[in-house]
């Protein structure tokens, strides 16, 4: 097998999505609401595959190991497998919940499974690559289809807009952060992370004084995070982000919000860690002032919705900011058990089945009674109370109150700086954390503190349901007892963190 | 018994979570909800009161310690004990929970579910936070007592409840994100997660910033709980909207959350820094006595009333903690001596007893302000309003109510024979030896205590002529009309009566459990003296 077995996860999908896109071809599309059932559920079964693919890559009990290359251009290590893991349990997750969300919506299902296969397929690639060609390639590959999700209700004027704005910024992004891969390019002759930061470490040495062609790296960093912070939605490139969270199909926002934020935080890492070694007492200052103005500006915008998807969507925004800063408290040197990249990695995973979570009951409401606005919410908990209780959890463990997996990503991330002695960024942190829990309260204020009983018994769709389910099982399972998860965190970041030079 | 002694904590700690899982799966009626929690209530009650016989006081130290492996990659388990500190305000606990609980299946009629679910969630964490010795598992129960209570605040409230409970929330969610730095900062200076362990390990010793910032960050967390003046403002709101119960609750222990940390993790944990900050500690201690009893003159709700007596109250705690905390270490100590001439001996002993003062401050004002709200609860259950221009003459109608009023007022303004007296004279004894001028501006609190005790409560609602006209919408507890105020009915008095015993118990003969708290404090100040 050897190098087509270290892609496996990445071969599942991509035969998964052909095989759909083949049905939907061979049968005439749009013949009722059965067939749109069915490619959902051989959407998840293929997503399903490429888990186990991934779980089983997942080397925990042999760290020193050492990472694997596939065709010279992925490295497969614990880091990406992690991540994947990470992804595909949201894309199946998000599957489950969303099928017959977008069954009633939309005639062309073969169509839209297709494309959420490639898109996993895209991430999955984008977070193994270790060529900045197969970088870009792979995040333009994730942009056109997620373009292409995000405006898939063609008759939706909002969807359409979502689709479009999206577009309109992506491409400027992907074209800027092309244009600093050429600069890295011309800087050091090569295109390979490892090969990148051996090049600079050369041209810098020891003296840590930037000279020559190592100027280059500086302007190239900063275009391409422009780029990745673009998919990630990190201020000041997350305008597009509200408006296509809350334009789109909510099982599309759900995993643009957390599935391809994790991949695009994945790259980000691998890119800062490994390439960008030299550079760290550049980048550090850059991605801190980053990872402040997104907190904030998340925060602070989130304060002012009265939709609850647009609330969660700035919200969105602004967790990304907290996760930007593990990414700055990273240590490559002597890693420790609170290691700003394990913070990143357990943030990414409880989040992830946090806002999923959060994501699917607005789905749940959309479905049951076409709103998304908070009065909608009113009262909840004695229409829908599970779901009320379900919201509640997310919303807390957003919030980063323990017992859920929201507190220990921010135990993970504050710890981190603490750790690096970054007192204000935690500091400033901190601020946000009690900013962000008001808008949080609002909702669960909605849900629970109106003595109006009104309104008959949600009936929530059963697989929406078990998807929700789920992502508190999982939610409060980190929260209670993270050491399993803990264990694969950090071999994940000792992989990545061992290749530094 | 030594069986029962390795896991009697573990089950003092998880049977109320036990029950509010109960209430919730097996929970069918409303009264049978009610009873079956009365009842198990009992049992947490029952162990604490074990406790409290089978601490080995002689021995002294942390007792009935268990440890498990929780996240051993930080280091950080689950290890819980009790010392002499820990269990009178575990008594506390489990004593103002089965009042709560059984006075609330009188009155609470609504969600009863929820409610009772939520009172045993609140049992849970607030006992979490007394027993646990380890930073991580300190910090869950920590902020996980913030959220029964604010939706036991939202939901059971009166009028503007979604705004106090979120004011509530947010203050302390703001506070305790600061000591959840400090912790971190703790973490990483000793590479523990044991509060015991840390503390010998001298986090930040010699390094002044840095312990003073870990300081600050913990006080932040505790200051907005206590709450100390000026973190205090949440306070008012919260008890003015709370439920009965919720109100007795958040008086009665979750204040006492804030300066039990102060007692178990600052003082131990930064002795330089404690002696360094001490006098800003007094000075708002002292403030918020006297600022506090200045507002309640001024109050026109009994509830709010009550509320700010509390910042008055909880402000004893803050100057006797204070006034220990400037002879945490020798240099203290030794500047303490030559202010006066006193001996070392002498100043160690008012250290003692400030910080038993503090202790027992913590206790009675549970007792004593537990059973206030309760009757401000008693009241507005037929009154449906707490405004005192409408009360007055009272006391002729409701002899009853009048004379546990009176008492639980008198021990609250420190009456000799009743609890308050013997904690307010000890923390000032204490802080008077250490910090004689704050201690003098503090004691112009006790003053102002006895106008709005004497004046607002007792004179406003209980003296003069009753006049009929100022108030016409009486009813009974169970909500039917009456033609005027009706005297307090059984489960009201069965409520009441422990918590008035307990004010004379404890007012006429306070040495069993001052003893308790003496053990920890000597501990406490031979702790720090060993450690420097």
């Amino acid at each position: 097998m050897g190098d087509l077995g270290y892609i496996a996860p990445e071969i599942i999908l991509l035969i998964g999505a052909l095989f759909i896109f083949c049905l939907d071809v061979a049968y005439d599309p749009g013949v009722g609401k059965k067939s749109g059932l069915s490619y959902m559920a051989l959407s998840a079964l293929f997503l399903t595959a490429a888990l186990v693919a991934a779980v089983l890559q997942l080397n925990i009990s042999d760290p020193e190991a050492g990472p694997k290359v596939a065709f010279s251009m992925m490295t497969i290590d614990n880091f990406g497998s992690f991540i994947k893991l990470t992804i595909f349990s949201g894309m199946i997750l998000t599957t489950i919940a969303g099928g017959r969300y977008m069954n009633r919506r939309s005639g062309n299902q073969g169509e839209f499974w297709t494309f959420f296969l490639m898109v996993s397929l895209a991430m999955s690639i984008a977070v193994s690559a270790n060529n900045l060609v197969l970088v870009y390639l792979a995040i333009e590959f994730l942009s056109i289809t997620s373009y292409m999700l995000a405006g898939f209700l063609r008759e939706n004027r909002r969807s359409n807009e979502a689709g479009l704005k999206y577009f309109l910024y992506g491409s400027i992004a992907s074209a800027v952060m092309l244009y600093g891969i050429s600069l890295l390019y011309g800087a050091t002759g090569s295109l390979y992370l490892h090969e990148i930061a051996a090049a600079f470490t050369e041209i810098i040495g020891d003296s840590r004084e930037i000279s020559g062609l190592a100027f280059a790296g500086l302007p190239a960093m900063l275009l391409i995070l422009a780029g990745l912070g673009f998919k990630a939605s990190l201020a000041p490139f997350y305008q597009w982000a509200p408006d296509t969270y809350d334009g789109s199909p909510t099982p599309v926002a759900t995993y643009l919000s957390t599935a391809s934020k994790a991949a695009a935080f994945a790259v980000l890492a691998r890119f800062f860690i490994v390439a960008m070694a030299s550079f760290e007492v550049n980048w550090v200052p850059v991605l801190a002032a980053f990872s402040i103005i997104t907190m904030s500006m998340g925060n602070l915008a989130a304060l002012r919705q009265s939709s609850v998807k647009r609330m969660i969507a700035y919200s969105s925004v602004a967790q990304a900011g907290y996760i930007l800063m593990g990414l700055v408290a990273v240590t490559s040197s002597s890693p420790s058990a609170m290691d700003g990249l394990n913070g990143v990695l357990l943030y990414l995973f409880a989040y992830l089945f946090t806002n999923v979570g959060a994501f699917l009951v607005v789905m749940a409401l959309e479905e049951t009674v076409d709103s998304t606005h908070i009065s909608a919410y009113r009262g909840l908990i004695k229409r829908a109370p599970w779901l009320a209780v379900m919201f509640t959890i997310f919303l807390l463990s957003l919030t980063g109150i323990p017992l859920t997996g929201g507190f220990f990503g921010k135990f993970y991330v504050f710890g981190a700086a603490i750790q690096r002695q970054y007192f204000w960024l935690a500091g400033i942190g901190m601020i946000n954390a009690g900013i962000a829990a008001f808008y949080y309260l609002r909702v669960v204020r909605e849900m629970f503190f109106t003595h109006e009983g009104e309104g008959e018994t949600l009936e929530v769709p059963m697989a929406l349901q078990t998807s929700l389910l789920i992502c508190t099982v999982a939610t409060v399972w980190i929260g209670v007892y993270p050491s399993a998860v803990l264990d694969w965190v950090s071999t994940a970041s000792v992989q990545l963190l061992s290749v530094v030079p | 018994m030594e069986s029962l002694d390795s896991i009697v904590l573990t089950i003092l700690l998880f049977w109320p979570l036990v029950s509010a899982l109960l209430v919730i799966l097996l929970g069918r009626s409303d009264s049978q909800i009610k009873k079956g929690s009365i009842w198990a209530s009992l049992l947490p009650l029952g162990l604490s009161i074990y406790l409290l016989f089978a601490y080995d006081s002689a021995a002294g130290g942390m007792q009935f310690e268990q440890f498990a492996e929780w996240i051993p990659q930080l280091n950080a388990g689950y290890h819980i004990g009790v010392d002499g500190l820990s269990i009178p305000l575990l008594f506390l606990t489990a004593l103002l929970s089965t009042l709560s609980l059984y006075y609330s299946a009188g009155v609470i009629n609504e969600r009863v579910k929820e409610y009772f679910f939520l009172m045993h969630l609140l049992e849970f964490s607030m006992l979490g936070v007394f027993l646990a010795l380890d930073y991580v598992l300190f910090y869950v129960f920590w902020e996980i007592s913030l959220v029964p209570m604010y939706f036991l605040i939202g939901i059971w409230g009166g009028e503007n409840r979604g705004y106090a409970a979120t004011k509530f929330f947010i203050y302390t969610l703001v506070g305790s994100v600061a000591m959840l730095l400090a912790i971190l900062g703790v973490y990483f200076a000793t590479g523990t997660f044991d509060i015991v362990e840390a503390a010998a390990a001298k986090p930040f010793a010699g390094n002044l910033t840095l312990a003073s910032l870990a300081f600050w960050g913990f006080f932040l967390g505790f200051a907005f709980k206590v709450p100390s003046f000026p973190f205090h403002t949440w306070l008012p709101d919260a008890h003015t909207e709370a439920p009965t119960a919720g109100s007795v609750i958040l008086a009665g222990v979750l204040l006492k959350l804030g300066a039990y940390g102060m007692l178990r993790i600052m003082l131990p944990s930064f002795p330089e820094a404690s002696v360094y900050w001490a006098t800003w500690l007094v000075g708002l201690g002292a403030i918020a006595i006297v600022y506090g009893a200045f507002v309640c003159v001024a109050q026109t709700d009994l509830k709010r009333l009550i509320a700010y007596s509390s910042v008055s109250h909880m402000g004893y705690v803050m100057l006797g903690i204070g006034a220990a905390a400037a002879v945490m270490t020798p240099e203290g100590l030794a500047s303490a001596v030559n202010r006066f001439g006193l001996t070392p001996q002498a100043i160690q002993d008012s250290a003692a007893m400030a910080l038993n003062g503090a202790a027992l401050q913590m206790f009675n004002h549970g007792i004593i302000t537990g059973a206030l709200f309760f009757l401000v609860g008693i009241i507005y259950e037929r009154a449906h309003t707490r405004d005192l221009s409408r009360f007055g003459g009272l006391a002729t109608k409701t002899p009853h109510f009048y004379g546990l009023m009176l008492t639980a007022a008198f021990a609250s303004l420190g009456l000799p024979g009743l609890a308050g007296f013997w904690a307010e004279l000890f923390t000032f004894r204490g802080a008077f030896a250490i910090m004689p001028y704050w201690a003098a501006f503090g004691t112009i609190g006790i003053v102002i205590t006895a106008v709005y005790i004497l004046y607002r409560i007792i004179q406003n609602v209980f003296l003069g002529e009753y006049d009929p006209a100022k108030l016409t919408h009486w009813t009974t507890v169970q909500g039917e009309h009456a033609d005027g105020p009706t005297d307090m009915v059984g489960f009201e008095k069965v409520t009441m009566w422990p918590l008035i015993a307990a004010m004379f118990l404890i007012g006429i003969y306070p040495t069993p459990l001052v003893s308790y708290f003496n053990k920890s404090a000597q501990e406490l100040l031979a702790f720090v003296q060993n450690l420097i």
